[in-house]
């Protein structure tokens, strides 16, 4: 077991991602977060409250996205479906897609899919707190990320937000 | 949690774990149902047919809908104008749809138990009834269950009364199962000769033959279809005298002084088991039953489906 980010490394880094994030949006009412269920959702809270405590008279625009039925797996294994709740249109919005640990890519390949069936967005980016760099299946990289990382195919990264560290096992 | 049974051939073979997973995966298909694109690709290597042995509406569009809703492909059989008529028996007549590479069956029979019997011989293809005879009718107890939490919350410890053709009624036995699965409490009303008498012992339900004693009781009614149709026998004296003693009026409504929730099958006859002024008000969640039924139903064939590799 070998720490990656410790608690105030995982702190910093979601800060550095919250301001990464809005150095390259300046006009904050064009974009739209969405956390990837169900893995997502922590990381991506955490840096929506740290952009919306950049600019406290706006409202961020912040969803939820579950992929299960939009699997490439859907029938070799059973998930269960979290919930999926976009209350605004991405229609011509800048959709900053956010999960926990990008890995093999198919999870994004999936929300691509499934965030076509809301609108068709202006642009879409990743966002991901750990980049698992050559364990790629699709040809598919983040825009922003807060470690990258070298593993091995038998190696597991969890991120434990109780402890709020993240971990290769 | 997965489903622990391959089939839906009722929810007499359901655990509590199944019917909670139907009905919490329905909960998203809803969800779904509400986007821009409502449909998703998660059955696309799937070809569904629907058999259906005996006249549907509802039910025959709403599977329909949730087969294409979720990708798969499908075909659809009634038994009028089918070699049918000219002497095929039911099993002859699903191995040759099956021949054709087909990976579920959805089907509606007037016999009892053709569903369990079309199971013996089918091992690999997932079975759903979509109603057999007065046996059961599955996805419609489950999308009433489905309407009833979504309207009241939960069905545990809340008062379901069904009214009227318990004998015929697939729908009631269906019903009756699920809500005590699911630790609701059950009272049957309607003409004495459409209650059953060995219902009570049975199911742990209660028997109530004063229907304003039973509309009190309640926090919701279901109201059931009179089936002429399979009754070979007088066992009531006139559709007027059952809408008089029976049906649920705006009278006897605002006499049990309390908003109930009123729910209905369908198809209705109008003016025998519920009034067209009941049907259409807001106490009655009649329509959103038809809505959720679609959610539910691609729940059951999404859940099936998965199924298949193991």
């Amino acid at each position: 077991m070998k720490i990656i980010l410790n608690k105030e490394q995982l702190h910093l880094s979601i800060i550095r991602l919250a301001h990464h994030l809005m150095e390259n949006h300046v006009n904050v009412d064009d974009v739209v977060f969405i956390g990837i269920q169900p893995r997502g959702i922590k990381v991506s809270e955490k840096i929506v409250e740290c952009i919306q405590s950049l600019y406290p008279g706006k409202k961020i625009q912040y969803g939820l996205l579950d992929i299960t039925f939009y699997r490439d797996d859907v029938r070799e294994e059973f998930h269960v479906a979290g919930k999926t709740d976009i209350p605004f249109s991405v229609e011509g919005k800048k959709v900053i897609l956010i999960d926990d640990v990008l890995y093999t890519g198919r999870t994004i390949r999936a929300a691509l899919d499934a965030l076509q069936d809301f609108g068709r967005p202006q642009k879409v980016e990743l966002c991901v707190l750990v980049d698992r760099r050559f364990n790629r299946e699709l040809p598919i990289q983040p825009d922003y990320y807060g470690k990258a990382i070298d593993t091995s195919v038998s190696q597991k990264v969890k991120v434990e937000w109780d402890k709020e560290e993240v971990v290769l096992y | 949690m997965q489903l622990s049974t391959k089939h839906l051939l009722g929810i007499k073979e359901l655990s509590p774990e199944d019917i909670s997973t139907i009905l919490a995966t329905a909960q998203q298909f809803k969800e779904v149902l509400q986007r821009p694109v409502k449909k998703v690709p998660s059955l696309r290597d799937v070809t569904i047919v629907n058999l259906f042995y005996e006249n549907s509406t509802r039910t025959r569009i709403s599977f329909e809908l949730a087969e294409k809703r979720l990708g798969a492909d499908t075909i659809n059989f009634s038994a009028s104008g089918s070699s049918v008529s000219k002497g095929e028996t039911l099993l002859d007549t699903v191995n040759n749809i099956l021949s054709m590479k087909v990976d579920m069956v959805v089907m509606r029979h007037s016999a009892s138990g053709a569903p369990h019997f079309l199971s013996k011989y089918l091992t690999d293809i997932p079975i759903v009834n979509a109603g057999d005879g007065i046996n059961e009718h599955p996805t419609q107890a489950l999308l009433d269950a489905f309407s009833i939490q979504e309207k009241i919350g939960t069905l545990t410890g809340k008062k379901i009364l069904l009214i009227g053709d318990i004998m015929h009624s697939r729908v009631a036995l269906s019903n009756i199962y699920l809500l005590k699965k699911m630790g609701a409490e059950v009272m049957l009303s309607g003409p004495p000769t459409l209650i059953p008498p060995y219902i009570k012992e049975a199911f742990d339900v209660q028997v109530e033959y004063d229907l304003k004693k039973a509309l009190q009781w309640c926090d919701v009614a279901n109201v059931l279809r009179i089936q002429l149709e399979r009754q070979s026998q007088v066992l009531f004296s006139s559709l007027r005298e059952y809408n008089h003693a029976y049906g649920v009026t705006k009278k006897i409504l605002s006499q049990v002084g309390k908003e109930i929730v009123i729910m209905h099958p369908g198809p209705i006859n109008r003016g025998v088991e519920i009034d067209s002024d009941v049907a259409d008000s807001g106490q009655s969640i009649i329509l959103q039953q038809v809505e959720n039924g679609v959610a539910v139903r691609m729940a059951v064939l999404y859940l099936l489906a998965g199924k298949k590799n193991e």
